[in-house]
């Protein structure tokens, strides 16, 4: 048998993004010994993609908010599903939680006054995200990392766990490799934290990275917690499909509402056909009144002039591109065309200059000499492991989960903004969970030799075998989840995908792999697989359960909102056996008090 | 040039994997320098077609004359210029890569192995003395203002207007900018504050350190036009002084 | 369709070789895209480190016909037709395999510069724009080592013994001149970090992805004040006089 190194710690924490690195700072600080494994090297996670601002509701800009205000946003976002305990957290520690990194170091924008910049964004009734310009994310990674790093936390660099380890039905270790040369590690804890981020690579067009396969998910599933919500599943409407070179990167709202024009492969305004009966109204009806519009907004200049219909909103663009691309509209490479070449180029490179010169560096795309080929890039999934609300614990003891692997916080659509926050927020909480929980338990609980044994097993076997090149399976993966249980779904779609994938599981099971055990990334996607199909099962069953439409889960069979039973219960999905057992289980009930906030806003409008 | 332990590995062999022209840029460098250098040490060494009616050459400048001193009076002044040049922070990058090849170019190998210890021995540590260069340079700077703008005035007192103080100036100009762009005043004048907008002393300091900031920019740009300007001040009052041509004067 | 040949380092510490790949080149490709088409059709097994793909996390740094480069930020069409592309891992820091190099020693160097060392209170701290405009440059920062990788101090001197490299003298630059930060690294940057090797020969600048002007606005202004401190006793005296913030 293969040998391996050993650590111990108190608590474990898997993931070191934002939410990884808040929990171990947090266990540190708590005097005990944490060990924070990433997979890739430290201060490289997602976190840093993060542009727009972490929300908090300092009032700095607009003092009129409050925390009420922001838990009421994040309910109304979530359409209600949101566990509103969750949602009170986070609304209510989210400020103390930016101060406390303005603290660490993290040196946010400033008002005139110098206190720390707020900025507007979609579903906050008030200016509310602290930002640093549009590299929100990688501020709160190097601030964390840093006080991290000097506060003493024991950081394992590439490091893959693929197997979480009780002790009866307590957690009592992980096992994994590291990625440099293939050694096996354990390590021996009393509380592991998964903060592993979310599921992007599942879908071909992704704005995720490499590393978002679905582990801590898997890693749960496995170990017996329940995976709520995985039905919602946040798409982006306009990513890039074309170049690959910048294929899934977000084309920001900002060129529609500069004046960008979208249009399928015949050359045809299409947005005007999808305007909902509801809300046409507030749009232009015609191209020459979009054309108003924009020559008033570029002079600024008043205008009776209607919107155009290109800033309907995300889901519904989205459901436009789908139909479009469904009926054989579509680009060449399955997008639309976004089109803001038509204006004066300086202008444009003045008012979207991060769009401007990211294409233009990493592409060389010129968004100014022609259009862009955008369509849906699947960017965030709200759903995730159900944990309690106050210490971030799933229903395994010993196994807590923050940030986006965790499910509840969003319900079923996340506010912008809303995903910085979460982290730092619940990464505390976790940690602190982890904490108290981990000085509960005394003793080292025992790790299973055959445990160890069966992990070292099925990391080698795809060496041992002959079966198919995980990249292809992979993009099997990715070809099932596009078509069926996409960002628009259907009863006959959603039962076939789920069909294909139950296929595809032996497809999984058999990958092989050539090669050493070094540094081998193939070798790595063979286990990520795992994880990523019980996302995908998760996924499709989840979506399939559920009829109706309700925040990113878009049913073209059920497009409305269910007012009934479906706005009272959270779909669960848990192992049982070899099988992913799916429940519907109740909303925590909101307090009479919160519930107050709704109906007074409700009034207000009346 | 040593070569003592060479510091490759599995994936790396040979001076670089660069394919495009590396050599180029350093190459012209160490050729403009070296142009310079020995236009300005056979001036200073001349001792001579420094002066004419009311143009004075910038390497004469001020002029110094005493009895002790035998040789031109351009070696008493001209290690101002030079010190302040030689220590200067563009200055220094460019003759490390053109002529001590630490490195040639970026990526390139020039001398290896681990002896080096770059500005903290002798003579290099005195590097460091790039500041009291700076104070010593400005205080000519000033001088050499005077002089371009004296020579609007004729030895008979008139006013005139001639290419040659147009073109003393001119060199004014450009050794402010390159001067008032120097890295060490930029620090002195306001960068080595924290805090811009403390007290209104600070504030009045940012006000120039954003000013320096600009010059300092384009540092190079400048470093480059003043170092040609003031060699062909220099060339124009010789050539007027050997009588090969006048200053050309407009009125 | 057109090919482009890459020349791919493939080994480890104990030798290795390149080996040709023909790549079909799309329209907006990446170098960094080439090599995930070999990973997925030729070498399942070649190692590449990347994360994002969108130039912000400072992961797939290599070395491209010589230059260092983020191999996400590196377009095919740069190249001509015929012309071998030749990916190197970077040349400073030890092999791992293929293009993955050792990075660690890096971490290591962070840890020993003094961190973030506000004051103590619990007053909301005020500061304005234009006393952190510098601080922010330096924080843009990816980590991505390029300017590590192509210092000579540290890739031809391989003096990693003594200099910290301009990554963590951008670092020192953004706590010193941070206005709510109360520490003093001169003495750490002379003595242990080593400006002195630094002898601003601005490669560091000239490779740096996210246009930082690391000599220029960080390493030049800590080296004045390293001379403040240890160089300059008019300045020592003035300062004795009239007091300085640390």
């Amino acid at each position: 048998m293969a040998n391996y190194e050993t650590h111990e710690h108190d608590v474990i924490v898997v993931g070191a993004g934002g939410a990884g690195l808040r929990a171990a700072i947090e266990v540190s600080a708590q005097g005990l010994s944490v060990g924070l494994v990433c997979k890739s090297l430290l201060g490289k996670a997602h976190t840093v993609m993060a542009e727009g601002g972490i929300a908090a509701a300092l009032a700095n800009v607009d003092p009129q908010d409050g925390w009420q205000t922001h838990f009421r946003d994040t309910m109304r976002g979530g359409k209600m599903l949101n566990n509103w305990r969750m949602a009170q957290l986070h609304a209510q520690e989210a400020p103390d939680r930016v101060r406390e990194l303005e603290r660490w170091g993290a040196v946010f924008d400033r008002t005139k006054d110098g206190r720390i910049l707020q900025r507007a964004f979609g579903g906050h009734k008030w200016k509310r995200l602290c930002h640093v310009g549009d590299r929100t994310g990688l501020e709160m990674i190097r601030t964390l990392q840093d006080q991290g790093v000097h506060q003493g936390i024991t950081v394992y660099m590439e490091c893959t766990i693929s197997k979480l380890l009780k002790d009866g039905d307590k957690i009592s270790g992980a096992f994994g490799y590291f990625r440099e040369d293939g050694r096996y590690v354990l390590f021996k804890t009393k509380a592991v934290v998964l903060a592993t981020g979310g599921v992007g690579k599942i879908y071909s067009v992704t704005s995720n990275s490499w590393e978002y396969t679905s582990d801590g998910q898997g890693l749960a599933y496995e170990a017996g917690a329940d995976l709520i919500d995985m039905e919602f599943v946040q798409f982006h409407p306009t990513g890039m499909v074309w170049p690959p070179g910048v294929r899934g990167l977000l084309v920001t709202e900002g060129v529609r509402g500069e004046g960008g024009i979208l249009r399928n492969s015949k050359g045809e305004r299409f947005m005007f056909k999808y305007l909902p009966e509801a809300t046409k109204n507030d749009y232009a009806a015609t191209e020459e009144e979009a054309k108003e519009w924009v020559e008033a907004t570029i002079h600024g200049k008043k205008s009776e002039a209607r919107r155009p219909p290109e800033l309907s909103t995300r889901d519904n663009v989205a459901r436009a591109i789908y139909i479009e691309n469904k009926e054989g509209r579509g680009s060449p490479h399955g997008g639309v065309f976004l089109d803001i070449s038509y204006q004066d180029s300086e202008r444009v490179k003045k008012k979207l200059p991060s769009m401007y010169h990211q294409f233009k560096e990493l592409a060389d795309v010129d968004i100014t000499e022609g259009p862009m080929e955008v369509g849906p890039t699947c960017h965030y999934i709200m759903g995730g492991i159900r944990v309690e609300a106050d210490s971030a614990q799933t229903r395994v003891p010993g196994l807590f989960a923050a940030g986006e692997c965790a499910g509840g916080m969003h319900g079923s659509n996340r506010l912008g903004g809303n995903s910085l926050s979460d982290l730092v927020v619940f990464g505390r909480r976790a940690g602190l969970g982890a904490s108290t929980y981990a000085k509960s338990v005394s003793g080292q609980p025992s790790i299973n030799d055959s445990d160890i044994n069966l992990a070292i097993e099925e990391l080698e076997a795809p060496f041992n075998r002959e079966g198919k090149n995980p990249y292809d399976v992979a993009k099997h993966m990715n070809s099932i989840m596009d078509a069926y249980v996409g960002i628009f779904r259907e009863q006959k779609d959603m039962e076939t995908g789920v069909a294909k994938l139950e296929e595809l599981k032996k497809d999984v099971a058999n990958v092989a792999v050539k090669g050493g055990k070094a540094y081998n990334p193939g070798w790595h996607l063979c286990r990520d697989l795992k994880n990523m199909m019980v996302a995908a099962e998760a996924i499709a069953r989840s979506a399939l359960s559920r009829p109706e439409s309700r925040g990113a889960h878009s049913r073209l069979d059920f497009p409305d909102t269910d007012n009934g039973k479906w706005s009272t219960v959270n779909t669960s999905v848990y192992k049982d056996g070899d099988e992913m057992k799916l429940e519907h289980t109740p909303l925590p009930v909101m307090p009479d008090e919160l519930k107050e906030l709704f109906e007074e806003k409700e009034k207000a409008h009346a | 040039m040593t070569t003592s332990p060479t510091v490759e590995n599995a994936a790396h062999s040979g001076r670089t994997a660069r394919t495009d022209n590396w050599w180029a840029s350093p190459l012209m460098v160490a050729l403009g320098f070296l142009a310079f250098i020995i236009y300005a040490t056979y001036r200073a060494f001349e001792n001579n077609y420094y002066e004419v009616n009311q143009y004075l050459s910038p390497f004469y400048s001020p002029k110094l004359i005493f009895d002790w001193w035998h040789f031109s009076p351009a070696l008493l002044i001209l290690w101002v210029p030079a010190g302040f040049r030689a220590t200067c922070y563009y200055y220094r990058k460019a003759y490390y890569r053109a002529y001590f090849l630490t490195p040639p170019a970026c990526g390139v190998v020039g001398t290896q192995g681990s002896s080096y210890c770059g500005e903290t021995k002798f003579p290099w540590v005195l590097q460091n003395l790039h500041r009291y260069f700076f104070y010593a340079a400005a205080i000519v700077l000033l001088i050499l203002w005077y002089d371009a703008i004296i020579s609007f005035k004729t030895p008979d007192g008139h006013f005139s207007v001639s290419l040659l103080s147009l073109v003393m100036v001119l060199n004014c100009v450009l050794l402010s900018g390159y001067t008032f762009g120097c890295h060490a005043y930029r620090h002195l004048c306001g960068g080595a504050l924290n805090c811009f907008s403390s007290n209104e002393q600070a504030k009045t300091r940012f006000k120039v350190w954003q000013f320096v900031t600009r010059l300092n920019e384009h540092h190079m740009g400048w470093a480059w036009a003043s170092l040609f300007s003031v060699g062909f001040t220099d060339f124009f009052v010789s050539q007027v002084a050997r009588g090969n041509m006048g200053p050309i004067p407009f009125f | 369709m057109r090919k482009a040949t890459l020349k791919v380092f493939r080994g480890d510490k104990n030798g290795g070789d390149y080996t040709k790949y023909e790549v079909p080149v799309e329209e907006g490709m990446v170098v960094l895209d080439a090599i995930h088409y070999i990973q997925a059709k030729d070498a399942p097994d070649l190692a590449v480190r990347w994360n994002c793909k969108a130039a912000k996390c400072g992961s797939c740094s290599a070395e491209v016909n010589g230059k260092p480069s983020l191999m996400c930020k590196t377009r095919m069409d740069r190249f001509e037709d015929g012309e071998e592309i030749q990916v190197q891992p970077v040349k400073t820091f030890p092999i791992i395999k293929d293009l993955v190099t050792d990075v660690s020693w890096n971490y290591e160097v962070n840890k020993k510069i003094k961190g973030f060392s506000p004051p103590q209170d619990d007053n909301e701290w005020i500061i304005y724009q234009e006393d952190i405009d510098r601080v922010q440059e330096f924080r843009k920062c990816i980590e991505c080592f390029l300017c590590q990788d192509v210092c000579h101090v540290l890739r031809d001197h391989d003096r990693k013994d003594a200099f910290m490299g301009p990554r963590f003298l951008v670092r020192t630059a953004g706590l010193e001149m941070h206005p709510k930060d109360t520490a003093n690294r001169m003495k750490y940057l002379k003595d242990e970090g080593h400006i002195g090797f630094c002898n601003i020969t601005k490669c560091c600048s000239e490779v740096c992805p996210e246009d930082i002007h690391i000599t220029d606005n960080a390493i030049i202004p800590l080296k004045e004040r390293v001379v403040d401190e240890f160089y300059d006793p008019v300045a020592k005296i003035f300062k004795s006089i009239f007091g300085g913030k640390k």
